[in-house]
């Protein structure tokens, strides 16, 4: 009896430090926002004694986050359909392709997801300047659909494996044409498959920091991390706009993994096992 | 060896109750069978035997001695899954030698025992290969041969036949009664055959929805089942059950059915219900071939499994199975003429038997 | 079975497959193009001239280069080991049914979830030398004894370590956690009843069982880990004397805010060779441990 309390105090003590080192850091930092700026930089570390809203204000009015908000949700948005649709016909093809082939046109891709993002930067920058597309939607767009692609395609095609082929089999005897086929049943079956790799290349693109970086030179139509990272005040560090920025960029995300923790999981260990 | 004495073990997984009230012994050196339909609680049973699973209620007796306290691996049982549960990173020898390096015993006497087993079960040539490259009835036999090198005080066996194609399950049957003559084991072997179960048990535990419903021989089971559950059950193709009222004339006792009446004879003197069901098995029933005293069945159709034949048919509105020899050559919608010998007939009330 | 589809499918494939060999294979093979020629961004008319080895001959003299693929080893190195430790624990934590499972599951996503360069500003304020909760933590209120974490070439690295742990070991975990999930009960079950206790399970079953999923996980997390760049640019710009001036910051400063581009391409050609080879040798052992462990 005796090792089965301690075994039980163990684990729940465990769970406690887990999810106390996962969150602590961040809450304590979000928390920031609400403070004045007295209380952010008080020692000993104070807890919400005045609940203030002002570096919201303050964040939004003079720091404009809002702007930097749209942008983020224009490309991480943009990216998203654009990787997925491209994504689906790929994961499907592959899925569908004889083994060998599709694990070696599979490997190929993910190969191209490995490398540093400093190796593709400079022709990529060329390249916009070139089009004149730095400083513009689509020359991040792009890029990003490059970026998560990869990811997105090997999510979709270990979804599209787990369809029975019969069920085309039957469509196309049934008279639908292929591509009929693939629109008509396997589609609304592959939804749960298509909405998980979605979550994750969105999440990816509104992260994405590096290239945001680079192509976004006018504060006009930089991204919520190129904003956060920039993020400079007059005399001392503007904390409380810093967590407020935050607090509101990463909301979105923490909805996301609260409602979608199941599908998040399953598709990041997917690379895991079928490895 | 042991005996196991399972005493008023209830288990409850939610709302759903997977055992009630489970009363069995088992003596040393018997193999007892649990044979019951999916789900009716028998692997939970045998996982709490094996301490996987703590009861809610109840006390698992090993040798006499109450052993609920116990580990699975202080319990000295040995069990055998219906996936093998193979440790498919190590060899044959491996997961042979497995429990007995986890009982710290020598490293001498764990070749020994693993080679006498590996003999045993013919599989000395399949020593230093890994799980997956074994075939099915491979597979089983090392599954079992982790359990018979431990020389456990009970052994467990989780429907170990069911992944087997049927011609291999036939002999790896026959594998097991030989095995079982030469070890003497105390066996708990739990299946949803009834023909593994007739063949193997010395005794049966026909188990439905958490109860048991009868423990006795094959023998006995067949011959004289306790309801209509273990009735139908037990007996391919099954039993033929007709519902019905007894009516008590004079000095005769008369089974009266929709469709037909029965003479009845033995029933308990003092039963004084009126509504009963009457049983008769496919062989029991006899086709002749003079009309005179007999029922006229039409035949709806015929089973021809080669070495006889059985024939559906119908009595008014009541369907029979009848089992017939080979030779004979009934078309559907032909009539026939059947004996029912009263001496076999089987009489339940309220589903018991009376 | 259809394989009268075969071209429908390649087909499908041909859109994904243009984009990333324009926008990754071709720009990295460019990459190796502009390596060997001198430019400098905004001076355009001194033109490009071929310079062939050149760019890298001044790479392999230049200490600042190889200084900074030090210290990236060595964040490597640590964070890597780490996130694994903490990952391994994370994922048999993780595994249990217990109720509240999910709430711990999302919990230890949100590191993970967050921008990096949110966490590398949290952690810049986490750090502060002067109200930051890291001191107050290991000093109490003796404000003299703060350390400036950010500033001393000593701690800069460490802090940014932390920081990578703090993001990336749910990760791990999760992967790690793949891994753990395919180990069927039964095996477990067999263990109890051979006699195997807790910890005899976890050496004999869990942990071969899992080298698979390790392996790729440290896979990932190694190549993942020589990308780093979003926490040396926030929290500290590579400084204090270059202290955390890992290889991408060094390459992106060289290319994008000096301007030598050729010189650039030249460090993102060396960076793009390591994790190549690195990539390779995991695929290698990777797959070899795959098929060994395949039920």
């Amino acid at each position: 009896m005796m090792k089965k309390l301690v075994k039980k105090l163990l684990f729940v003590a465990g769970i406690l430090l887990a999810a106390g080192f996962s969150l602590t850091p961040f809450l304590w930092f979000v928390l920031s926002a609400f403070k004045n700026q007295a209380q952010i930089t008080a020692i000993p570390p104070q807890w919400l004694s005045s609940f203030s809203m002002d570096s919201f204000y303050s964040a939004v009015a003079r720091y404009g986050i809002i702007h930097y908000l749209l942008n983020s949700a224009i490309v991480a948005g943009s990216a998203t359909m654009v990787t997925i649709s491209l994504g689906t016909l790929a994961g499907y093809a592959l899925a569908r392709l004889p083994r060998q082939w599709g694990q070696i046109i599979l490997m190929g891709i993910l190969a191209c997801a490995m490398f540093p993002q400093i190796s593709i930067a400079g022709p990529i920058w060329r390249f916009l300047r070139f089009m004149g597309w730095l400083n513009t939607y689509q020359g991040l767009v792009l890029p990003y659909v490059a970026l998560t692609l990869p990811l997105a395609v090997w999510i979709l095609a270990l979804f599209f494996r787990e369809i029975p082929e019969e069920l085309e089999a039957s469509a196309l005897v049934d008279g639908c044409t292929r591509l009929g086929s693939l629109m008509r049943v396997i589609l609304p079956l592959s939804a749960p498959g298509l909405f998980t790799a979605a979550i994750l290349t969105f999440i990816y693109a509104w992260n994405e920091f590096f290239l945001a970086l680079l192509i976004m030179t006018d504060p006009a139509r930089q991204t919520m991390p190129v904003g956060i990272a920039l993020f400079q005040g007059e005399h001392t560090i503007p904390w409380g706009e810093i967590a407020a920025a935050s607090f509101i960029t990463t909301a979105p995300l923490i909805l996301m993994v609260l409602l979608f923790q199941r599908r998040i999981v399953t598709g990041l260990s997917a690379g895991a096992i079928k490895g | 060896m042991a005996s196991l004495g399972i005493k008023r073990i209830s288990k409850r997984f939610g709302d759903v109750v997977a055992l009630s009230k489970v009363d069995l012994d088992i003596n040393e050196g018997e193999f007892c069978v649990l044979l019951g339909p999916s789900g009716c609680g028998k692997s939970t049973l045998l996982q709490i035997v094996a301490g996987l699973i703590t009861q809610d209620e109840g006390s698992v007796l090993v040798n006499n001695k109450p052993v609920d306290h116990l580990s699975p691996r202080d319990r000295d049982v040995a069990m055998v899954f219906q996936n093998y549960a193979l440790y498919p990173h190590m060899t044959v020898a491996q997961n042979l030698g497995f429990g007995l390096r986890m009982h710290g015993i020598h490293k001498d006497m764990i070749l020994k025992r693993i080679t006498e087993t590996a003999s045993l079960l013919g599989i000395e040539n399949l020593l230093k290969r890994k799980p997956k490259e074994l075939s099915g009835g491979q597979r089983q036999r090392v599954a079992m041969g982790r359990a018979l090198v431990r020389r456990p005080k009970l052994f467990l066996l989780d429907e170990p036949l069911s992944n087997l194609d049927a011609r291999l399950r036939i002999n790896v049957r026959l594998e097991l009664m030989r095995l079982h003559q030469q070890i003497q084991g105390t066996i708990l072997y739990v299946t949803h055959d009834q023909i593994e179960a007739m063949t193997l048990g010395d005794k049966v535990v026909v188990m439905r929805e958490g109860r048991i419903h009868q423990t006795d021989t094959p023998g006995t089971i067949y011959d004289y089942p306790s309801d209509t559950f273990v009735a139908s059950f037990i007996g391919s193709p099954a039993m033929n059950l007709f519902k019905g009222n007894l009516i008590r004339a004079k000095k005769k006792l008369i089974f009266q059915s929709m469709d037909f009446s029965l003479n009845l004879q033995d029933i308990p003197p003092n039963f004084k219900d009126n509504t009963v069901e009457v049983g008769i098995r496919p062989e029991d029933i006899e086709v002749i071939h003079k009309p005179k005293n007999a029922f006229r069945a039409v035949v709806e159709m015929i089973s021809n499994v080669g070495s006889e034949k059985y024939i559906h048919a119908h009595l008014g509105s009541t369907m029979l199975t009848v089992r017939a020899t080979k030779e004979e050559t009934f078309k559907p919608g032909e009539t026939i003429h059947l004996v029912i010998n009263p001496r076999k007939l089987h009489i339940f009330c309220k589903g018991k038997r009376i | 079975m259809i394989h009268r589809g075969q071209n429908f499918y390649l087909t499908l494939l041909v859109p994904v497959i243009l984009v990333l060999l324009f926008f990754i294979a071709g720009p990295i093979g460019h990459s190796f193009f502009l390596s060997f020629h001198r430019i400098i961004i905004g001076l355009p008319q001194l033109k490009t001239p071929f310079v062939g080895l050149e760019n890298y001959q001044e790479l392999l003299n230049d200490p600042v280069a190889w200084h900074s693929f030090w210290i990236t080893v060595v964040f490597v190195g640590t964070t890597t080991f780490f996130e694994l430790l903490i990952g391994i624990l994370l994922a048999l934590l993780i595994h249990h049914r217990f109720p509240g499972r999910g709430a711990l599951r999302a919990c230890v996503l949100i590191p993970w979830a967050i921008p990096t360069v949110v966490s590398a500003q949290m952690w810049r304020f986490l750090f502060n030398d002067a109200y930051g909760v890291v001191n107050y933590a290991v000093f109490g209120t003796e404000i003299t004894n703060y350390i400036p974490w950010l500033a001393l070439p000593s701690t800069a690295l460490l802090s940014i370590i932390v920081a990578d742990i703090w993001k990336t070991s749910s990760f791990a975990a999760l992967l790690i956690l793949a891994g753990l999930q395919v180990i069927p009960e039964e095996l477990y079950q067999a263990a109890r009843v051979d006699g195997a206790v807790a910890w005899q399970r976890f050496c004999h079953i869990t942990w071969p069982l899992i080298r698979p999923a390790l392996l790729v996980a440290l896979l990932f997390r190694t190549i993942d880990a020589f990308r780093v760049f979003d926490l040396a640019f926030v929290m500290t710009q590579g400084g204090p004397a270059d202290a955390t001036n890992v290889l991408q910051l060094y390459g992106y400063k060289k290319m994008f805010v000096e301007g030598w581009m050729g010189y650039g391409s030249a460090i993102s050609v060396c960076i793009f060779i390591i994790v190549l080879v690195l990539a390779i040798t995991y695929v290698r052992m990777v797959g070899q441990r795959l098929l060994e462990a395949r039920v």
